[in-house]
């Protein structure tokens, strides 16, 4: 099986992107003072999370799994990660 | 406890995993007004497991549970694995005495977890998809706290019990200030895909027949030496294969978890298992693994937790359960609030019942037996020295290169003049292990 990429892994999927509104805030003053961005990337199993040029950590919400492992490494104050909206999100067919 | 007239439903139940469909199933079989509310689409479309689910406890629940619900394949083959870069030990283990009675089952549970919600619906139960519930209510009562229901949006309903079955995540549970903040080393990620392959193809792959399954549980290169481990496991005419990563070590070790995951899926000892299949799903789901250590309070006045929200996952090294804990902390909520519904007293007191129950239950007291073994895990030569000392010894026996066979004796303490493991760290962990495990 050819290895694949994570949007190619994410394409397999079945989301509910709710345009209006991203379940996902990061607070940019904290997450530099902490420098928890790193863990933040490197754990999440939908890269979500990219580290900019100029230190800041930029968000794809709509490729979220939902499983909650970046709040797990965040550091207090510096990510507000909630549920997205009911009815919205990944919505699994296998699971 | 409110007024009858003040309630919606005796019991509001969060959350359409296990944990909360059995605890409603229940409790609408006693008789009680429930309500289960779901934040996907329909119950079953946020939930992912690994993969394996113990089954004896819900066939209490379900006596037809086998032929009935969605299951995928019946486990008679557990093979576990020690791992190298270049080799690969295994313990194969297959036995006539796990096909009848059938000890567990690989599950899908956006499959499996809609049929436990249409038995609650037989049962009586009425399901609410797509809400999802915001923040608890809450009242001052005369011991402090009390909940009293839900709100979800614009809309506020009210019970004499709240049932948070929210996942390993519970929003609910940290709110009221049941959970706090796990460590990471109490937490790791699961990294997931379901791998379609023809039904034939699997059962010849994974020396199976019929419905029999294979589940194969992997440590040490697996992993690139990070605490946690692999994991393969036969559904119908699928795999489900990924990782586990213990945090604090994935973190520590600065290794990216989906490259870890991509390493074990292409290992050439892994690679071909999967050789031709078509990636169908990826997912990903945090996994709770302080056993005992992360269960505190499970109940409070007009509220209790269950399942993955409770804390409730063990891993003992050779087991890992979670979905059997829900299905066993489930059916003790449903007989706690019970009787605390008869006796009108749905206080933590009179909620304690469903404690008692749970930790006399099996479940409950395997929690305890295993209570050491998440810091026995934590070991870290578990996840690449020992694996690659065992291959080395193995190696000098089988590497017939033209030159004379030496002792086995000999060969091993070779082999451990190499590793970093020594004698002592042999005895401690053995120990250790023996007395987690």
């Amino acid at each position: 099986m050819k290895p694949l990429s994570v949007p190619e892994l994410l394409a397999k999927n079945r989301f509910a992107l709710d345009e209006e509104e991203s379940h996902i805030e990061v607070n940019q003053e904290v997450l530099k003072a902490t420098g928890c961005g790193k863990a933040m990337v490197a754990c999440c199993a939908a890269h979500v999370y990219t580290e900019e040029s100029d230190g800041t950590l930029s968000v794809e919400y709509a490729a979220c799994l939902e499983c909650g492992t970046c709040l797990a490494v965040a550091a207090p104050g510096a990510l507000k990660w909630h549920y997205p909206r009911g009815g919205f999100g990944i919505q699994f067919r296998e699971g | 406890m409110p007024d009858e007239g003040e309630v919606d439903f005796d019991v509001i139940v969060v959350g359409a995993g296990i944990a909360g469909c059995v605890t409603a199933f229940q409790l609408a079989q006693q008789g009680r007004s429930v309500i289960l509310i779901e934040r996907g689409e329909a119950p079953g479309s946020k939930n992912l497991s690994g993969g394996v689910l113990y089954c004896r406890g819900m066939q209490k629940v379900f006596p037809d549970f086998l032929d009935e619900a969605p299951v995928e394949r019946r486990i008679t083959r557990n093979y576990i694995n020690f791992l190298n870069a270049e080799s690969s030990i295994g313990i194969d283990y297959k036995d006539s005495r796990l096909v009848e009675p059938v000890n567990a089952v690989t599950v899908l549970r956006a499959k499996l977890d809609p049929w436990l919600a249409e038995k609650c619906e037989e049962a009586g139960v009425f399901i609410m998809s797509s809400v999802r519930v915001d923040r608890v209510l809450t009242e001052d009562g005369a011991t402090g706290k009390r909940v009293v229901g839900v709100q979800a949006g614009e809309d506020q309903l009210r019970a004499h019990v709240v049932v948070a079955a929210d996942g390993v995540n519970s929003f609910i549970a940290q709110e009221v200030g049941l959970r706090t903040k796990p460590p990471l080393n109490h937490l790791a990620t699961g990294v997931k895909c379901v791998v379609s392959l023809p039904r034939e193809t699997i059962e010849s792959r994974f020396n199976v027949t019929g419905d029999e399954g294979a589940a194969f549980a992997v440590v040490g290169d697996c992993t690139e030496g990070v605490g946690g481990g692999g994991f393969m496991y036969t559904n119908t005419d699928s795999i489900s294969v990924g990782v586990v990563l213990r945090l604090d070590d994935l973190t520590a070790k600065e290794k990216v978890a989906t490259e870890v995951f991509d390493h074990f899926l292409s290992h050439p000892f892994i690679a071909p298992y999967l050789e031709g299949g078509e990636v169908a799903e990826y997912g990903c789901h945090l996994v709770a693994e302080g056993g005992m250590a992360m269960v505190g309070e499970i109940a409070m006045d007009g509220l209790v937790v269950v399942g993955d929200a409770a804390g409730l996952t063990l891993n003992t090294g050779l087991t890992v359960r979670g979905m059997d804990l829900a299905v066993s902390s489930a059916v003790a909520a449903a007989t706690g609030i019970g009787s605390a519904l008869d006796k009108k007293d749905t206080s933590k007191v009179g909620l304690a019942g469903y404690r008692e129950a749970f930790f006399a239950s099996p479940a409950g007291q395997d929690m305890k037996t295993y209570a050491k073994a998440p810091g026995f895990l934590e070991v870290e030569r578990m996840y690449q020295d020992y694996g690659e000392l065992f291959g080395n010894v193995l190696y000098g026996v089988f590497n017939l290169d033209d030159k004379p066979r030496e002792h086995l004796v000999k060969v091993a303490l070779k082999a451990f003049r190499k590793s970093p493991v020594k004698i002592k760290h042999l005895i401690t962990d053995g120990l250790a292990g023996v007395r987690a495990l």
